[in-house]
């Protein structure tokens, strides 16, 4: 567990370093929530019939997606891409430790420290200087005590779904070698059904079960609505179990693809 | 034995197609596959200490056995065991226990600093924390990394990086290195350093190495025992005398004499290369001794300095890649 537990360290420290990155993606993302908080509240503003969800909720929903954006796996790691086309990959196997972890581990590591970078400023202007200026337009802080202590929790397991689905992402490189397929459907796929576009629960009822089922819904949607009190503290602890169930499944899938492209690779050579 | 080789096979299928449009669409629908045999049945064995070169021209299967032998690719048949292990079965406990350098790769985490890596791969082979800190200072001294620790990878240059490369391959003390071309590409001082660090550790730590180069003066400066390979077979192995001699005993006298060197020569030697005052000859000692050959030259020409050597490592491995 130490390997792991060095590597996660590693590459947080090393994702850290890029500050200016974070602070152009802070602005790009701050402009695109106001945006977005626009178009919703034009459309609330317009509305005949109830929607599934609060105002304050939906705006907070918004400022939550955007602080998290990079939560979303929407491509795979390109140093292990790197390695896969080079065939460095091989080199990791005279490691004595397993493959798979460790792009998991530094699947982790990139799921958060880039998040944390961004995070902190977005929820200083949206939950702080946003309402000040503009009442209603800001992250309403969460209803209780519990519902933090679950969103935290949520936020965990979202990182784990994610970081599964990039190893999974990165495993498909074994067969693909470029970026340009399997990452970039993913990346649509996730920003849609995420709740990147419009909030899932706007969405038609009859599309809501299956988006519910997916991965994505676990990523940025279940732990905003947490966080805003559209989901109660019961549905919470669904979405704990919906988590853990999807980061098994892709953690599954993911390793026995990458021992089929192992196996590949040392059986046939690189 | 430490490291046993018996009757190693590795064969790839590789996919073909025939050249132009036509071959492209045909190969949609079905590939023709075609065998290789990069290694058709290689034996030898290593004691522990031993430090050994591995050579032979570019496809000759240097790397697939290293990779073998690192546990890397599954052979097609034969039988290996590294310190009683078989390498691709019990892949976890045997790479504990080896080292491996890739001249052309690197291990080392591009974008972190050199002693971070390090690090890192202490937690990955769990070395005990008062272990691995004396292992390191020793490595940074012997491999003069202490400049470039707090430097991130990809901004070394790439005598640097080996060298940075050698350390992390070293962190958990194994008993054996592999070291595949691990002078490639590297100035004339770093390849010094290289060698000078290699022969060291074979010689304080008892490390077992195999070495795999082309370059002949990596070769000449480190290792005893020599192992050529030549399209997937052992054609040579023994020490670099031994492999001189099964392919010429011919020894080279060059002589610098005073004004024109035209005129030099003899009977029974040939003439290599002829240069202003300058002449190199080449003769088989069971001919003419080099003694009776100088007396020769000496008695006929204004000689004012001669040696006698062996003909270049490079011209010895080349004879061999083309019989």
């Amino acid at each position: 567990m130490m390997g792991y537990a060095a590597i996660i360290a590693a590459r947080f420290k090393a994702l850290l370093q890029y500050r200016a990155a974070a602070l152009g993606g802070l602005f790009t993302q701050i402009f695109f929530g106001l945006v977005r908080v626009m178009i919703l509240r034009a459309f609330y503003a317009a509305a005949t019939t109830a929607a599934p969800m609060s105002l304050p909720s939906v705006t907070g929903y918004v400022w939550l997606g955007q602080a998290m954006l990079l939560l979303i796996p929407w491509r795979e790691d390109t140093d292990v891409a790197e390695q896969i086309r080079t065939g460095t990959v091989v080199y990791e196997l005279t490691k004595p430790i397993d493959l798979w972890g460790v792009w998991f581990a530094r699947s982790l590591a990139w799921r958060t420290a880039p998040v944390f970078l961004r995070m902190i400023p977005m929820f200083v202007f949206a939950m702080l200087i946003l309402p000040a200026v503009a009442p209603g337009w800001g992250l309403a802080p969460p209803p209780s005590a519990a519902a933090f202590a679950l969103w935290i929790g949520c936020f965990a397991g979202a990182v784990m779904v994610s970081a599964a689905l990039t190893a999974l992402i990165n495993v498909s490189m074994m067969w693909t070698l470029t970026g340009e397929g399997v990452p970039m459907l993913l990346a649509a796929f996730a920003t849609m059904f995420g709740g990147l576009v419009i909030p899932l629960p706007l969405f038609p009822d009859w599309l809501k079960p299956a988006l519910y089922a997916l991965p994505f819904a676990g990523i940025l949607d279940f732990p905003s609505r947490v966080f805003t009190g559209n989901l109660s503290i019961a549905e919470g602890g669904l979405v704990l179990a919906h988590q853990l169930a999807w980061t098994l499944a892709l953690a599954a899938a993911g390793r026995y693809f990458l021992a089929r492209g192992l196996r590949r690779l040392v059986v046939q050579g690189g | 034995m430490q490291i046993v080789v018996e009757d190693l096979a590795k064969t790839f299928r590789v996919a073909e197609r025939t050249a132009g449009l036509a071959g492209a669409v045909r190969g949609l629908v079905r590939r023709k596959h075609r065998e290789v045999a990069a290694l058709a049945g290689v034996s030898f064995s290593l004691a522990a200490g031993e430090l050994v070169g591995y050579i032979g021209p570019n496809g000759a299967g240097k790397s697939t056995t290293i990779k073998v032998l690192a546990g890397i690719l599954v052979p097609s048949s034969g039988r290996v065991e590294v310190a009683g292990r078989v390498p691709w079965k019990q892949r976890i406990e045997h790479v504990r226990r080896i080292g491996v350098v890739f001249g052309q790769r690197t291990q080392l985490w591009w974008d972190l600093p050199v002693v971070e890596s390090l690090d890192m791969l202490r937690h990955i082979y769990k070395v005990p924390a008062d272990r691995f800190r004396t292992q390191r200072e020793e490595l940074i001294e012997l491999l003069d990394l202490a400049g470039i620790l707090a430097t991130p990878v990809r901004q070394l240059s790439l005598g640097q990086r080996m060298r940075a490369d050698l350390a992390a391959s070293l962190v958990h003390a194994p008993e054996i290195l592999f070291l595949d071309e691990p002078t490639i590409g590297l100035d004339a001082v770093s390849k010094l350093a290289v060698r000078a660090f290699v022969k060291r550790l074979n010689r304080e730590r008892g490390v077992t190495v195999i070495l795999t180069t082309h370059d002949m003066d990596d070769i000449e400066a480190l290792c005893d025992r020599v192992i050529v390979i030549d399209g997937g077979k052992i054609v040579s192995d023994g020490t670099l005398g031994a492999l001189r001699n099964t392919v010429t005993r011919e020894r080279w006298l060059t002589v610098d004499v005073a004004g024109d060197a035209s005129e030099v020569g003899d009977a029974d030697a040939t003439v290599i290369r002829r240069e202003g005052e300058r002449v190199c000859l080449a003769f088989d000692p069971e001919v003419v001794s080099p003694a009776e050959l100088i007396r020769r030259v000496t008695s006929r020409h204004a000689v004012r300095d001669l040696f006698v050597e062996n003909p270049p490592i490079e011209t010895v491995i080349a004879r061999i890649y083309q019989r």
